[in-house]
């Protein structure tokens, strides 16, 4: 023990050690508090294995066991009733956590499992068993029925094991149900919604550089001759919820298994993250029972990004982060990462009869059991006492070292399919990679974190840092040893067969039969109903403010729009060495950036650009303008920081509420058919894409939905990363220019939002104007003639300069007349705030105005001010007046300071 | 293996993930460079003396769980001390880049520690408690006699760790021991937060030993090989090589005549 604690668990410079004592100090000391924090049984800390192998490696092999705990010593004179609210609200989480009395610890011994075949009677079951039996599994009237009949016709019941795999690959999140519904929608049917607008728009582009798109996990587009990109961005939200370090880790380790396991498998080089939670200073008092407080979630989420991707050693480039108050018990946990592959291992791999199905990296517990039709349910207060199965902590090594080798294996050419195990475990994956042949799996051959756990456990449990490969006889041999050599699990559990059966067995007996035809096509389609109800808000009255100054600082700390270096600091966006434009610029490296840019192959000077376009804000008015909207923005930030249109791949990620409810469903068939009408004008297809839908949650008998939510990436291919243009101003005395035209577009505006208001006139998009513009902005930036550009977005183009002023670190003066107008608006604030689409704040050179306004002819674009040496940003009015003077300081101060934690 | 090529390896763990870029600095800089895992050294599979220069570069090995740096450090002590001890008695090069330089410290390599010696030295949590990705300003001890810094001023390279403070008896080694410290722009050396990002006493960047040969510290030079790595390139106009690149180009010019 003693050399334990002094070789390994002991920094002898900064701490102290004692061991087989209750506790270190004086205990019997007034005041003093003990809490003991552990994880739950079945929680699995990365610490523990690490800690295990060390002790190990210092020649000490009698430990059977670690457990870690983490204590907190409190002074001060505290009632039990403030201890247990600091426990509570603070140190633990009682999903994954629990105290301990001092010094008491548990080792849990897991009882062995006995095998007994569960059958279920469903044949000679009654009505109201039945009944019972089809909630149980979470299925409709029409799927239980298709059920049913095809045991009927089987003339034998079904084992829990055959019901749960139906449960699993029938279940919204991964079937997408609601999206390859028949709707009817006023008048119309729409067979197929994602079919029939966003992967339409895809198929009529038929772009040549689209490698791979809506068949694999990940969207495949064309890099150069030798390499592709991959590119998916999915949503661990309801895990985020009740864990949201866990919850927000393991949706990290889950999209890192998607480029991962897509073609022959790509290498993760980048990732991009967007949250949504509920405003950071919600009253404690209105929290809800059961839902975790906003800025604990946020704080929670951060870290477990952060963590898992940084251990991961992928770069975090790109982000953004929303507030609203409907997002309070759904918080949204977007998680996107871009992969790079040889070109010839794109395509989905197609194993043959007789190859094996092995499992590779961690080892399967009783970990997210029930997860995925936990995604797919409502949350009410009760969630987080009933979930406690579904949530994870994630164990980032395990991760990095299964991709370490599996990268190698891809090389070898030792496995001829991938799929990642994600959410419904093994069924979902065996099911999904058997469906072209058929496939037997030995169930008890799956490697297992501790004993106890029964034949279904093991099929759906959703363990993390698992992958399925499809390995040919011959290379079994060296794919084992290669991923014994650098101490990955990787077993055997079965072979593919010809008979497009999935077959099931336990120690030789079978515990399940289902036919790949009814597993996969057995599902009857849904048939839903939809609506569209324009909604109506309030039309704004107030009058213009005298001084525009304090609107303009009201909105930079908004927490929509404010910094958020908080959080990018504590991402590691320099790691692999790619990085060319960065999420913080300007002068003090702290300036918000447009898009990333980053180079996936070091030594060449293509790149890679990475965008996001969200604005729920918009969805309160309108769901068709806010996805135009958010495409918009996507393809405006790659434009602003030097790309170009030619090569651009989007992904559509969807948060909803319950789509059951018709005008619900009806306001998502208006953002998708936004993102055909804008993705067919702008040429730019949709590769991939996901969607969460029941974002709801039930609090004494009110329903709170979130706000119609849709995500737009963006991933553009450039020619030649030294073009590259970042958003700071960079010289005094250089031309400020506006390109595009300012609409009276303040619905959902951040302006408006400052003043209480939601309003109606929504931003707008004409996608033929603006692609016009965009190709010019690029063709001027190619030839070098732009110094700094900015997207123009929320806030509008009093925020986009003020911003472009203090990340350059000077002064800047523009006059209101000077800005383009689509329609006669007579006041400076609407004017200035305005969030209009497709346009852009450009810095022109004096020398390069005459060839950039040339560049830019047939546009719309005006000259409206100049960069100033002076530290102030001005506003000249329409009449004339200074209607905005600010120390650009004190704009910065503004928009830092809410998110300075 | 090319005749007359400086060869370097780049020894990986579970974790390690700054392999790729400091794999690409070397090459660069004209080495030729393996990456091996470290079972592979262990088993024997490779001789560490095949190479001239030994890296350990950026991670987060075995997760830093109990420590940064710590379960390798220990695994790579226990068993790989004797030979690495006897590569650097031999001439030749160590650089630890991050997690490379706890991993060298708490293996008692960087400072060298004799058997039972309790190490006067550690790298520790970041005074703002945070994990933290920011550039960095590097002055470069013109009287440190480190091989890897020869001839250099000043780098401009980022940080990004939560235990990159150093602490502890620092008379255990002298100012010459300490290669790099953190300044400003300007080179002062009592900027304080966040010129020094971690609270490191002396503003201590990187240390190396009395014979030059053995070099660590937090920053990553391998991350600024390339002008467009600068973080403000966009403004200052893309330099052909980035602050870091000298680095390699040292190692590789001392390592020729090894």
């Amino acid at each position: 023990l003693e050399s334990i604690c002094r070789e390994l668990l002991a920094d002898p410079v900064t701490q102290d050690y004692s061991y087989n004592s209750a506790s270190i100090g004086n205990k019997k000391k007034a005041n003093i508090h003990d809490i003991e924090v552990a994880y739950n049984a079945g929680v699995v800390d990365p610490v523990e294995e690490s800690a295990m192998k060390a002790i190990r490696d210092l020649g000490i092999t009698d430990v059977k066991a670690i457990k870690t705990a983490k204590r907190y010593v409190i002074q001060g004179r505290l009632t039990e009733k403030q201890m247990a609210e600091i426990s509570g609200k603070l140190l633990v989480n009682p999903i994954i956590q629990h105290t301990i009395p001092s010094g008491r610890y548990k080792f849990a011994e897991n009882p062995r499992y006995h095998f007994k075949l569960n059958r279920i009677e469903l044949l000679k079951a009654g009505k109201a068993k039945l009944a019972e039996l089809r909630k149980q599994f979470g299925f409709n009237e029409l799927e239980f029925k298709a059920i049913f009949e095809y045991y009927r016709e089987q003339g034998r019941n079904p084992t829990d094991v055959e019901l749960e795999t139906l449960a699993q690959t029938w279940s919204e999140h991964c079937v997408h149900k609601t999206f390859k519904a028949k709707i009817t929608y006023d008048s119309q049917i729409i067979d197929n919604l994602l079919k029939s607008t966003v992967a339409r728009a895809t198929q009529e582009l038929n772009k040549p550089w689209c490698l791979s798109v809506f068949m694999d996990n990940a969207g495949v587009i064309e890099f150069d001759d030798e390499w592709a990109l991959c590119f998916k961005v999915e949503t661990h939200n309801h895990p985020s919820a009740v864990e949201p370090y866990g919850g927000a880790a393991t949706g990290i380790g889950g999209v890192v298994r998607d480029p991962l396991g897509t073609g022959l498998g790509s290498k993760p080089i980048a990732n991009t993250d967007v949250f949504c939670f509920a405003p950071p200073d919600f009253p404690h008092e209105k929290l809800p029972p059961g839902v975790l407080h906003p800025r604990r979630i946020f704080k929670g989420v951060r870290a477990g990004v952060a963590d898992y991707g940084n251990r991961l050693g992928i770069p975090t480039l790109n982000g953004a982060i929303l507030f609203d108050k409907n997002y309070l018990a759904n918080p949204l946990v977007f998680c996107g990462t871009l992969g790079i592959m040889p070109k010839e291992k794109s395509q989905r791999g197609l194993q043959k009869p007789g190859d094996l199905v092995v499992v590779v990296g961690g080892k399967t517990g009783r970990d997210g059991i029930h997860g995925v039709t936990f995604a797919s349910e409502q949350l009410t207060d009760a969630s987080g006492e009933h979930s406690f199965t579904s949530v994870q902590i994630g164990n980032a090594i395990v991760e990095k070292k299964m991709i370490d080798v599996l990268l190698q294996a891809r090389d070898r050419g030792l496995y001829r399919r991938i799929h990642d195990v994600g959410g419904g475990g093994l069924s979902s994956a065996v099911g999904e990679v058997g469906a072209d042949t058929g496939v037997r799996v030995n169930l008890e051959k799956v490697p297992l974190k501790y004993a106890g756990l029964s034949y279904t456990e093991i099929w759906i449990s959703e363990s993390q840092e698992r992958m399925l490969i499809a390995v040919p006889p011959e290379h079994i041999d060296e794919i084992l040893k290669l991923f014994a050599s650098e101490d990955v699990e990787a077993a055997v559990i079965g072979e593919f067969t010809k008979d497009k059966h999935l077959r099931l067995l336990y120690q030789g007996k079978q515990v399940g039969d289902l036919t790949m035809g009814f597993l996969h096509d057995g599902r009857p389609q849904w048939q839903m109903k939809a609506v569209w109800k324009p909604s109506r808000h309030n039309e704004p009255r107030f009058k213009q403010p005298a001084d525009l100054g304090k609107s303009l600082k009201d909105i930079l700390a908004t927490w929509n729009v404010c910094s958020k270096e908080w959080v990018i600091r504590q991402y590691d966006h320099e790691v692999q060495g790619g990085s060319v434009l960065k999420p913080l610029v300007g002068v003090c490296n702290d300036g918000p950036g447009d898009a990333a840019i980053i180079r996936p192959v070091l030594a060449s000077n293509k790149g890679a650009i990475i965008s996001n376009g969200i604005n729920h804000e918009y969805g309160k008015i309108e769901a068709y303008w806010m996805a135009a909207s958010a495409i918009d923005e996507a393809l405006r930030q790659i434009i602003a920081v030097g790309g170009d249109l030619k090569e651009v791949a989007l992904l559509d990620n969807f948060c909803w509420g319950d789509t059951r409810r018709p005008e619900m469903l009806g306001a998502l068939i208006r953002a998708a058919q936004a993102c055909y009408d804008m993705a067919t004008v702008y040429g730019t297809p949709f590769v991939s894409g996901k969607d969460s839908l029941y974002n709801e949650f039930e609090y004494e008998g009110k329903l709170i939905s979130i706000p119609h939510t849709l995500l737009v990436s963006g991933l553009g291919v450039m020619d030649n990363v030294k073009r590259a243009v970042s958003m700071d101003f960079k010289r005094a005395g250089d031309s400020i220019y506006v390109v595009g035209e300012t609409k009276n577009e303040l619905g959902g505006s951040a302006y408006y939002l400052t003043r209480g208001y939601t309003g109606n006139r929504v931003p707008t998009v004409e996608p033929v104007k603006a692609k016009a513009a965009m190709e010019k902005l690029s063709r001027a930036t190619t030839k070098g003639l732009v110094k700094a550009c900015h997207d123009c977005s929320e806030g509008g183009i009093g925020v986009a300069v003020a911003e472009m002023a203090f990340a350059g670190g000077l002064g800047a003066k523009i006059e209101v007349k000077a800005i383009p107008l689509a329609e006669k608006i007579t006041r400076d604030d609407y004017i200035l705030f305005s969030e209009s689409n497709s346009r852009f704040i450009v810095e022109i050179a004096p020398e390069n105005k005459t060839a950039f306004e040339k560049v830019m002819k047939g546009a719309v674009f005006a000259e409206v001010g100049k960069v100033k040496k002076s530290n102030r940003f001005e506003v000249i009015g329409l009449d004339d007046s200074k209607v905005l003077s600010e120390k650009v300081a004190d704009l910065k101060e503004a928009w830092q300071k809410p998110l300075r934690w | 293996m090319t005749k007359g090529k400086v060869r370097a390896l780049v020894l990986r763990g579970p974790g390690t993930n700054c392999d790729g870029e400091t794999v690409f600095a070397f090459e660069q800089a004209g080495a030729e460079v393996t990456t091996l895992h470290i079972n592979q050294l262990i088993r024997k599979e490779y001789n560490l003396f095949d190479f001239q220069v030994l890296v350990i570069p950026g991670g987060f090995t075995y997760g830093d769980d109990v420590a940064a740096g710590k379960v390798l450090a220990n695994e790579l002590k226990v068993k790989l001390g004797k030979e690495v001890t006897r590569f650097v008695d031999d001439g030749r090069l160590i650089l630890g880049i991050c997690n490379g330089f706890q991993v060298l410290m708490k293996a008692g390599i960087l400072p060298r520690l004799k058997k039972g010696q309790a190490p006067p030295l550690t790298l520790t949590n970041n005074d703002s408690g945070k994990f933290e990705c920011r550039w960095v300003y590097l002055g470069v001890n013109r009287k440190s006699p480190c091989i890897f810094t020869k001839g250099m001023e000043q780098m401009y390279i980022p940080v990004a760790h939560g235990e990159g403070k150093v602490m502890g008896d620092l008379t255990a080694i002298t100012e010459k021991n300490i290669a790099v410290y953190y300044t400003d722009e300007k080179g002062d050396r009592t900027a304080g937060y966040p010129c020094n990002p971690n609270g490191s006493i002396n503003n201590i960047a990187g240390i190396c030993d009395d014979s030059g040969r053995v070099f660590a510290l937090m920053p990553h030079p391998e991350r600024h090989i390339l002008g467009t790595q600068h973080p403000q390139w966009t403004r200052l106009r893309a330099k052909k090589h980035g602050d870091g690149f000298p680095v390699f180009q040292n190692a590789v010019k001392y390592a020729k005549d090894i």
